[in-house]
């Protein structure tokens, strides 16, 4: 008798076979998680196709080697690691897209295969895969070539049919002009920048995916109206290294040259968003934020490299979890 | 005080789905020819059967009661004679004395059922134990008994009572056409806690995709100096009484803590209306509104059903299944509880019976987590659910407790907007039981 049901005498009521029992809720929202990595690769169009366009063909083999070996990297590490492939979430595009936005535009075809193999094998699949990464794979990958090719992945090429070789923005601030060797003053440096409607279109030499402004904001803007990232990063970013570089010294002129130039855009719109290695936490991600941005303006202004966003947001990857610690929400109705 | 649009931190939006019932009128269900009456419906401690095999009984009788403090009598919902007193399994999955009665069909009513007064004439002691008397318990869901929670501690001093026409369970429209069609009794239940409390400030907080409901209420209460309609904007879950505290008065009902640690008492719309059916008609809790809905029945209706009414024989006068069903829950799509059975009977907390298509409950596939932090946004309690899911899937049940499991009021947010589909609440409310299990022991 125990745990019997009604015996309903009804005969024309037809009993289900089989009901799906299960814990609620009994539904779920539309999101998956290819499909936000699906608006990732959306919102980085815009820049692409601009890369293209600045960089003609050397970007576009530059940026199928990476994707391609990304993609195929993956799928190797998880048959060899007898795990599902799971290519189809776009996460190695992602990836693929993101350091070949590192590279500049002559780099040689093995400077992404092996970038990409870094970045998905070392960072990604190492580490336990899709959201499991510590650190940003591309901005790691960009961060081992840049150490052990320093040449090559510090030749920047001007916009144009020719890729002729020429400074970043930034390198010009601070080391002075294309061709010279030593420190620059400031005002041989300002005769030598270029507009700041180029800056900001992203008509200068720099890595591939990096210098067009709009682009990349066109892209962010997208990312924003889908909701995939969320405003905490990307301003407390920008707004701490504009913050930063004024009190380290740099002229408010030169400043819309910092931030325009250079890795920052890219980095605080596309890479410092990246979920698996920021801190989850509202606070949390504000504080990351702050700290990349103080890191980059000290690195541009008084360290060896033009260039420090890949440096700053590495290293607040490395203290995301820490972050995260302690800055865990006031749960609702407790004192504390 | 604003009055319009209130609202709590976090929480989803989650598609409405009220559109297949919203407009519906309530009808009388079929009278039905035998009905299995749980005595265990409410939180508390289960009635003993007050009856025997081949008594005759009448509609409203008292059919079990328990001595303890915290329990709700029950009540026959139909007049004949009572064929079996067995066990069953309830629709929240407990197990039950049931009372078997087969109905002649003359409805005949109980003697004790007549008018009780008006409120001028009542004490608040009357009040309480004429809601006692109807076996009247929380009919949002939980169970409670309302005369329980009618009587604070002495200590505990209450100023503001609310009655919570939030409804903001997908698809569930009982409280909507309850508020529309019997105003009058929402607010005179209100006004009648309010006496029993001796309260002064009253609210009905209903949310903003009801307007016609709250023109409804204003209409009545708009000589009222002390009752306030406040409209709650429309997010999931509005309805969950903190939050629907935290929206009208701005107060944060502590951790661990009760509603009326920060004065306030909450009470659903239709406990509400069945509180002034107790006292203006004598009439106990034998009857509830179901909203029969979803895709899986063909005419999804507003019905007015005798609790003890087999879940089968409502779906069958919603015109039954719509192919083949997926599941069938008791409740809203959210925190509803899904049958194994159609075999259940209606109770007093079955304020909806949603079916869902095959093709709607198909398992989707759970993937890793990316930290997108979704499910921290929606938690309106501010939890982590991504950590407290890891830890419970760990089976470290210290870790989920630090992280605040216990402070999960398990509305499933979090698995609603998860990207990766992976089984956030579920995970949380298994370590929920295993911690309270633990304490138990200790």
């Amino acid at each position: 008798m125990e745990g019997k049901v009604l015996n309903t005498t009804k005969a024309d009521s037809v009993m289900p076979e089989m009901l799906v029992v299960s814990s609620s809720p009994h539904i779920r929202s539309k999101e998956t998680v290819s499909r936000i990595m699906l608006d990732v690769v959306i919102a980085l169009i815009p820049a692409m196709i601009g890369s293209i366009y600045f960089f003609r063909l050397n970007a576009l083999k530059l940026i199928l080697i990476s994707v391609i070996s990304a993609v195929g990297f993956e799928a190797l590490t998880q048959k060899i690691f007898k795990k599902e492939i799971t290519i189809n979430d776009f996460s190695a595009v992602v990836t693929g897209i993101l350091l070949a936005f590192n590279l500049p535009a002559n780099a040689p075809w093995w400077i992404p295969v092996f970038g990409s193999g870094f970045a998905i094998i070392v960072v990604k699949q190492l580490f336990g895969g899709l959201g499991s990464n510590f650190m940003n794979p591309a901005l790691a990958a960009r961060a081992v070539l840049l150490a052990s090719w320093p040449n090559i992945m510090s030749t920047f090429t001007l916009p144009g049919p020719d890729a002729v070789a020429g400074a970043t923005p930034l390198a010009i601030m601070k080391f002075g002009g294309a061709d010279a060797t030593a420190s620059a003053t400031v005002a041989q440096a300002g005769s030598e920048l270029p507009s700041l409607l180029d800056m900001f279109i992203g008509n200068i030499g720099g890595a591939i995916g990096e210098t067009s402004a709009l682009l990349l904001l066109i892209g962010a803007l997208y990312l924003f109206i889908r909701k995939v990232i969320d405003w905490k990063i990307p301003v407390f970013y920008i707004a701490t290294t504009a913050v930063m570089l004024l009190v380290l010294g740099v002229p408010t002129d030169q400043l819309m040259y910092h931030i325009l130039g250079g890795g920052l855009i890219l980095g605080a719109f596309f890479m410092a968003t990246d979920y698996a290695s920021s801190p989850v936490t509202p606070l949390g991600q504000i504080i990351f934020a702050i700290g990349a941005g103080a890191l980059t303006a000290l690195i541009r202004v008084k360290g060896g490299f033009p260039e420090g966003v890949s440096y700053s947001i590495l290293l607040m990857n490395v203290a995301s979890p820490l972050i995260e610690k302690f800055t865990a929400p006031k749960i609702f109705g407790r004192a504390k | 005080m604003k009055l319009e649009n209130l609202t709590f931190k976090g929480g989803v939006n989650v598609p409405h789905s009220k559109e297949l019932t919203e407009k519906k009128s309530l009808e009388y269900a079929k009278e039905p020819s035998i009905v299995y009456i749980p005595l265990h419906q409410h939180t508390g401690a289960p009635c003993e059967p007050l009856v025997k095999v081949g008594d005759r009984v009448k509609v409203g009788q008292k059919i079990g009661e328990s001595q303890a403090f915290v329990s709700a009598p029950v009540h026959s919902s139909v007049a004949g004679t009572v064929k079996e007193i067995t066990k069953i399994t309830t629709p929240t999955g407990i197990q039950s004395t049931c009372v078997v009665i087969e109905s002649d069909g003359t409805n005949e009513m109980d003697e004790s059922i007549k008018p009780k007064g008006s409120l001028d004439q009542l004490s608040s002691k009357e009040i309480l134990e004429i809601i006692r008397e109807a076996g009247i318990t929380g009919m949002g869901g939980a169970g409670f008994p309302t005369h329980v929670k009618l009587s604070p501690p002495p200590e505990k001093k209450i100023d503001t009572v609310i009655i919570n026409g939030a409804e903001c369970e997908p698809f569930l429209t009982s409280d909507h056409r309850v508020m529309l069609e019997m105003p009058e009794k929402v607010v005179f239940g209100l006004k009648a806690i309010m006496k029993a409390l001796n309260v002064d400030r009253g609210f009905i907080g209903v949310e903003t995709n009801k307007m016609d409901a709250v023109d409804a209420l204003r209409a009545i209460v708009k000589d009222e100096d002390n009752i306030k309609v406040v409209t709650l904007k429309a997010k999931y879950p509005q309805g969950d009484e903190k939050r629907v505290i935290n929206a009208i008065t701005g107060r944060q009902v502590p951790s661990g803590g009760l509603p009326m640690d920060v004065g306030c008492v909450v009470s659903n719309v239709s406990t509400a209306k069945a509180i002034a059916e107790a006292i203006q008609e004598g009439k106990p809790l034998y009857e509830r509104v179901v909203t029969v809905t979803g895709n899986g029945v063909k005419e999804p209706k507003n019905l007015i059903v005798k609790i003890g009414t087999p879940f089968q024989e409502v779906i069958d006068q919603a015109g039954g299944f719509n192919g083949t069903p997926g599941k069938v829950i008791m409740g809203g799509p959210m925190m509803g509880l899904s049958q194994y059975t159609t075999d259940v009977p209606v109770i007093k907390g079955s304020g909806g019976i949603l079916v869902l298509t095959e093709e709607e409950v198909l398992e989707e596939k759970v993937s890793p987590c990316i930290k997108c932090g979704k499910c921290l946004t929606a938690c309106p309690v501010f939890l982590q659910p991504l950590f407290i899911s890891a830890y419970a899937l760990k089976k470290d049940f210290e870790g989920a407790e630090k992280f605040g499991a216990l402070d999960c009021v398990e509305c499933g947010s979090c698995s609603y907007v998860c990207p990766a589909k992976r089984p956030l609440v579920e995970s949380i409310r298994f370590a929920k039981r295993e911690i309270l299990a633990k304490r138990k022991k200790s």
